[in-house]
């Protein structure tokens, strides 16, 4: 079996075990974004036949919350917290360094598919302000010009 | 249970993990196996204590001793000295902010952060292991819900909680046992009890802390209530941005579930009652109780308008009872004390205690419990530590998103529910994040806006239309290009929005501006008028000079400039060209001199 049908045949799985919990749609829905990585059409359509819901009803849920992404994200997320206690510490301008860096605007993706440039919601560490998380890594007390030294840590490594 | 000479405690929350304090763990566990105390120390991961500034925070018990931001490193000598040969290692011993003072006798109790605190929410945050439910149980864990069950009535619960004075924690302030006896008197065959832990505030995080904590407490206050209104199952709405808190409750659930304490024939009383988890999914419109009732059944997370309140139709049409996890976090207190101890403390129409997240420019951020009534002057000065660098104190932000900004003339205020409000801000959930003379307040309205229209759920038009509006006003002000009569329309949009907004969000979206211009109008008018921005903030508003009395000709900022706008040569004053100038602000980093500023 490739990647691609054991991915589709875990999807399947996971709908089946969760078709007759209350509410079934959202919690499907993030086990799909954790086997791809996203929710594109094709896998919204799947989710739609095996709960027995309307294309539509995926498509708006899956578009109103900001975890699901329809889109492939980089391999390196970066996720600069935009939260009140970091804003009010600078991390606008961390967030417009890191952007600058990668050349790429918020809110998109490197054209080598590397890197995801995201400003997120309070992520609750408010002590480290202002806070920047690459994928599982946590970053605190970030400054501008710590920037282009993480980033290239990231761009080195080699997978 | 096996005895321990000494304690370690190291503080497992979100910011101290941030900072490693897992390695901190391994490495602790490590070293106590090498010197082969593992039999007469144990290691354990607690909740968060709350001083978030001082992480990541490690307690050595008996003596109480406490170590703050501890490096792996450190380790090795806090084992080898303090656990081995009883000789505390004074030079990682916490700083007093006020004082400096570092003094490794001082028990937890004795700092000056702590010592005005009185934890009821948080009793067990930091102290107990979360993972290990033996630990809440020995902290009178699971006592309330079996006085509950075995000797009160549904009816005398809910009294208890009603002369308690709780009320709604997660911001809106409405009394909980009213809630409760709402929810009680629906007739119907199934209904529900449901956590609200959709933590969205930005800069508010005691939710989480309890979450990561003391999961079991959420718990055990579901269950009782579970049993006050006649419900058998209950929901946990979980923020996904907190995963360590997930985990907690996770394991709790199934501990809980393992002891018999949620399940089946609870305490044998003939009760049953079970929890389910459900994860948000990134909408802060969802903290709002119907927006996130019809995330729980799976739909798009849109408030609708009430009546019927959740208590008559709620989560899958049923009767709902819906309370914030702080609000959950006082129930067992009360049940197992009396609804007379809680109410002693607070004041007249806010009984108890509030946890408050000190967060922005203040020296000791992290997360404090106060009774309510205390003047915000003691939290933001005596807790917290006051601003840092010696910058001057300029406003402290309540409420979050919904609140207001509030300046030093009102600092006396004794805080609850209703004074806030009169002051011209709100509770909220407990957010305060203080801002000092860098900090610009048009800015600061201006972010807020950009956060709601980000998070409007788009369903009415006022909240939808109206607040991006504002927020085009007010990028339109910060850039310099504000015009006479910007202040009206902004106060017009905004009194039009709270009246005719279908939900909270959008009826309170617009105090963040309404507050900022009642108390800093000047800082608007001078955007407006004088095309300048008092804080040196706004970056269109500003000039960065360099004084020629002050500059070396030491080059360092001609070569830091991006945009070759500094000329000058060597050992005499630069000059910035100011066309040429991007404004970045990278030569007033590099200058030593102090000859660059902003103006």
């Amino acid at each position: 079996m490739s990647e691609m049908e054991s991915k589709y045949a875990e999807l399947r799985q996971m709908i089946e075990a969760h078709k007759d919990w209350p509410g079934a749609l959202m919690p499907v829905l993030q086990g799909a974004q954790e086997i791809f990585g996203c929710v594109p059409e094709d896998v919204q359509k799947i989710i739609a036949e095996g709960l027995g819901v309307t294309l539509s009803e995926v498509y708006g849920v899956a578009t109103f919350y900001s975890q699901f992404s329809l889109q492939p994200k980089g391999k390196y997320v970066i996720s600069v917290c935009l939260g009140t206690a970091c804003y009010v510490k600078g991390s606008q301008s961390v967030l417009d360094k890191l952007s600058e860096v990668l050349e790429i605007p918020v809110g998109t993706t490197t054209k080598d598919g590397k890197f995801t440039l995201q400003a997120t919601r309070c992520l609750g560490a408010c002590g480290l302000a202002p806070v920047m998380t690459i994928n599982e890594d946590v970053y605190g007390r970030m400054t501008p010009d710590q920037v282009p030294e993480i980033i290239a840590k990231y761009q080195n490594k080699e997978a | 249970m096996d005895i321990y000479r000494a304690h370690v405690l190291v503080c497992g929350g979100t910011g101290c993990s941030s900072s490693g304090s897992a390695t901190l763990i391994e490495r602790f566990n490590q070293k106590i196996a090498e010197h082969g105390l593992d039999k007469e120390i144990k290691v354990i991961r607690t909740g968060c204590f709350g001083l978030c500034e001082a992480g990541p925070v490690v307690i050595v018990y008996p003596d109480g001793t406490f170590y703050s931001r501890v490096k792996p490193d450190d380790v090795d000598e806090i084992v080898s000295e303090h656990l081995l040969k009883g000789r505390k290692v004074e030079h990682l011993v916490y700083v007093e902010h006020a004082t400096h003072e570092q003094n490794a006798e001082k028990k937890l109790d004795d700092i000056t952060f702590y010592k005005h605190q009185h934890r009821i929410a948080l009793r067990n945050c930091g102290v107990i292991d979360p993972e290990n439910i033996d630990e809440y149980l020995a902290m009178d864990g699971y006592k309330a819900l079996e006085k509950a069950l075995t000797s009160m009535t549904r009816e005398e619960v809910i009294d208890e909680i009603l002369k308690s004075g709780l009320r709604g924690r997660g911001g809106g302030g409405f009394p909980t046992g009213l809630k409760w006896k709402f929810t009680y008197q629906s007739q119907n065959d199934q209904k529900y009890v449901a956590c609200n832990a959709d933590e969205g505030d930005p800069g508010a995080f005691m939710d989480r802390s309890i979450l990561e904590g003391d999961p079991h407490a959420i718990i055990e206050a579901m269950a009782i209530a579970g049993y006050a209104i006649g419900a058998n199952q209950g929901y946990i709405y979980v923020r996904a941005e907190y995963p360590i808190a997930v985990k907690r409750l996770s394991i709790a659930i199934d501990q809980a579930r393992e002891y018999g304490l949620l399940g089946k024939n609870i305490f044998e009383t003939g009760f049953d009652f079970d929890l389910n988890i459900r994860l948000g999914a990134g909408a802060f419109v969802c903290g709002e109780e119907t927006a996130l009732m019809h995330s729980i059944e799976g739909k798009r997370g849109e408030p609708t308008a009430r009546p019927p309140f959740p208590a008559v139709k709620g989560l899958f049409e049923k009767p709902t009872m819906l309370n914030n996890v702080e609000t959950y976090a006082n129930v067992a207190q009360i049940i197992l004390h009396g609804a007379e101890w809680y109410a002693s403390m607070g004041t007249e129409k806010s009984k108890g205690t509030k946890v408050f997240a000190l967060g922005g420019k203040i020296n000791n951020t992290g997360l404090v419990e106060i009774e309510m009534g205390t003047p915000l002057r003691k939290i933001i000065y005596d807790i917290g530590g006051g601003c840092p660098n010696g910058k001057k104190f300029k406003a402290v932000q309540t409420g979050g998103p919904s609140g207001g900004c509030l300046p030093e003339s009102l600092l006396d205020t004794p805080v609850d529910y209703d004074n806030l409000i009169a002051a011209g801000s709100m509770m909220g959930s407990g957010g305060m994040i203080v801002m000092d003379e860098d900090n610009c307040m048009v800015d600061i309205a201006r972010f807020y806006l950009d956060f709601i229209v980000d998070e409007s759920c788009g369903k009415c038009a006022p909240c939808r239309i109206g607040t991006k509006r504002m927020k085009e006003i007010l990028d339109r002000i910060v850039e310099g290009k504000g015009e006479e009569g910007d202040i009206e329309k902004l106060q017009a949009l905004a009194e039009t929005i709270k009246n005719t907004a279908l939900c909270g969000l959008g009826q309170t979206a617009p105090n963040p501006v309404l507050s900022t211009l009642k108390f800093f109008r000047d800082e608007y008018e001078a955007h407006i008028k004088e095309k300048r921005c008092p804080a040196h903030h706004c970056r269109s508003l500003l000039q960065y000079r360099i004084d020629p009395a002050k500059c070396k000709g030491c080059t360092a900022c001609a070569r830091v400039c991006p945009a070759d706008a500094i000329t000058g040569t060597v050992k005499q004053p630069h000059v910035i060209d100011v066309q040429k100038c991007l404004k970045c602000g990278s030569c007033m980093e590099k200058c030593r001199f102090g000859a660059i500023s902003r103006v």
